[in-house]
């Protein structure tokens, strides 16, 4: 049975400086108010997972200072440009860069969720993604006749972070269409969840329900986080706050602008 | 908007439905509205045509997205070569067709950071047709070597290469490629663009007929069809830049659109 935290800075007490945490994808529910929770908190050294982009979230630590190596296929803030602090932190080389893309970051995950030590997976020959990736093998397809292909080693995250729409009394957790989700929670080794409601009801006694929703096995932490994926969009719920995603463009562009940001949205203000 | 102003994005995406031809599912990524208009362009022609396909996937869009599988459903299903067209982009391609989508200068030490490869080192092997899709066409963007290969144009022969570039849009013209040869080819250039101009602004050598068409300008019924009936779908994703191609204004919630 997972904890049900009083606050979100209580849910994630499991991260620790160092941790290997992996977070979503924007459209999949951003756990936005957790990340500002652990900038307050002032976390250090996170080996950032991003399944299998990011946007405002990924800059935002990166910026504050939380990550040390960010493993992802891309981050940008979209319609709103480039993520300024991720650029400016990879060009004066101040975090260490995992570059990959998208389906590896799948693959790799799958393999940890099914317990094998590797995933098989076609592209990459001949990229300079894989050349940057000493830890990706090529090797030849076993069952096959001069067929190259890339392994991946599993992926086992020491932390899933996600916000979902509700979840239930016993720590169920409904997800929706969002199945990446449940593959990270597979995958890590603990799952923290922040949720927008509880739902009273069991939600995988209704089978509609129970097919969009990730058992409490694999929770140990939930909090309540009404609006928590904000200013990002909680699909099917709510959409992305585009004038304070374009403010934050504005302000994140230079340094000082960014600690501005912290200061008014982070720390003073602590959400919307 | 009136009837025989064409719009540049009209052209385009004309040209890269064309390109489309009779498929069966086109994918879309993000940030990518001409190519997206192109495909339900497609689709709307199949329809017409009592064909019923294309389908087509917008990646960002929950409306015209049959995935319920997560992320990694895109990534299976083209891997299964159920994807037939995508679309990719890059801060820089060359006339290898290598793009890059990652950083110039050094990669330790980069001069300008991209966003980063996204699925482009994967997809870019297995869906058959690959449009590359750039409208700054400059010697800043077209290079003569990409400084990183976030995918390559061409693998080598015992490389499982199901897919590839077909082809090349740009705002000033069409580049076909030629896999075997590994060259881009000027098939066209739009009205008001010349063969000089294109060479002028590209950093790669291609090859080119004695006479460069110009390339053809669509369809009134094209026209009427995407302006009167792709042009609303498209609002669920792109409202402001159907609004500013063809003024329409979108009722969409951005609740379906993240950025």
């Amino acid at each position: 049975m997972p904890l049900f935290a009083n606050t979100v800075e209580e849910a994630l007490a499991p991260i620790a400086d160092g941790c290997l945490l992996v977070v979503p994808r924007e459209v999949s529910g951003v756990p936005m108010e957790a990340t500002r929770a652990l900038v307050r908190r002032g976390v250090k050294r996170l080996h950032l997972v991003a399944l299998p982009t990011s946007s405002l979230q990924a800059d935002l630590l990166i910026g504050a200072d939380c990550v040390a190596t960010l493993e992802t296929s891309a981050v940008s803030l979209g319609e709103f440009g480039p993520a300024p602090r991720f650029c400016d932190a990879v060009m004066r080389g101040i975090i260490r860069m995992m570059d990959a893309t998208c389906p590896a970051l799948h693959a790799a995950l799958q393999a940890a969720e099914k317990g094998v030590p590797f995933m098989p997976l076609r592209g990459l020959i001949g990229s300079d993604v894989l050349k940057q990736r000493p830890d990706w093998k090529l090797a030849d397809n076993p069952f096959g006749d001069d067929d190259p292909i890339v392994l991946l080693p599993a992926l086992k995250p020491d932390v899933a972070l996600i916000h979902a729409p509700m979840a239930d009394r016993n720590g169920n957790v409904w997800i929706g269409r969002q199945r990446e989700l449940a593959t990270m929670a597979h995958a890590a080794e603990k799952t923290i969840v922040t949720v927008e409601k509880l739902h009273d009801g069991d939600l995988l006694a209704d089978p509609v329900l129970a097919a969009g929703t990730l058992p409490g096995f694999y929770v140990e932490s939930i909090a309540l986080a009404p609006r928590g994926a904000w200013p990002l969009p909680l699909p099917d719920h709510y959409p992305a706050d585009a004038a304070h995603l374009a403010e934050y463009a504005r302000l994140a562009a230079t340094a000082d602008g960014f600690a501005d940001y912290l200061k008014r949205y982070v720390h003073e203000k602590r959400a919307a | 908007m009136n009837g025989l102003t064409i719009r540049p994005e009209e052209l385009l995406a004309c040209v890269i439905a064309d390109l489309i031809g009779d498929v069966r599912h086109v994918a879309v990524g993000n940030a990518s509205p001409i190519p997206a208009a192109a495909a339900l362009l497609a689709r709307e022609r199949g329809k017409l045509q009592g064909l019923g396909r294309p389908y087509v996937s917008l990646l960002q869009s929950r409306k015209h997205n049959f995935f319920t599988d997560g992320a990694r459903e895109l990534f299976d299903c083209a891997g299964q070569g159920r994807i037939d067209v995508f679309f990719l982009s890059g801060g820089q391609i060359d006339g290898e067709g290598n793009i890059n989508l990652v950083s110039t200068g050094d990669y330790d030490k980069p001069k300008v950071r991209f966003p980063g490869s996204f699925g482009s080192s994967y997809l870019y092997y297995v869906v058959p047709k690959v449009i590359l899709f750039r409208t700054e066409h400059s010697r800043r963007t077209l290079v003569g070597k990409v400084d990183f290969i976030s995918a390559p144009g061409t693998s080598a022969k015992n490389v499982h290469r199901s897919g590839g570039p077909i082809a090349l849009v740009t705002n000033r013209c069409l580049f076909s490629f030629d896999r075997a040869r590994r060259r881009f080819r000027l098939d066209s250039v739009h009205p008001g663009h010349t063969a000089e101009e294109v060479a002028d602004n590209t950093g790669f050598e291609f090859d080119r007929p004695a006479k460069v068409p110009t390339t053809p300008a669509p369809s009134l019924a094209t026209l009427a069809l995407m302006r009167e009936v792709v042009a609303p779908q498209l609002a669920e994703i792109y409202p402001q830049f159907v609004q500013q191609v063809f003024g329409v204004a979108s009722a969409a919630s951005t609740a379906d659109n993240p950025a």
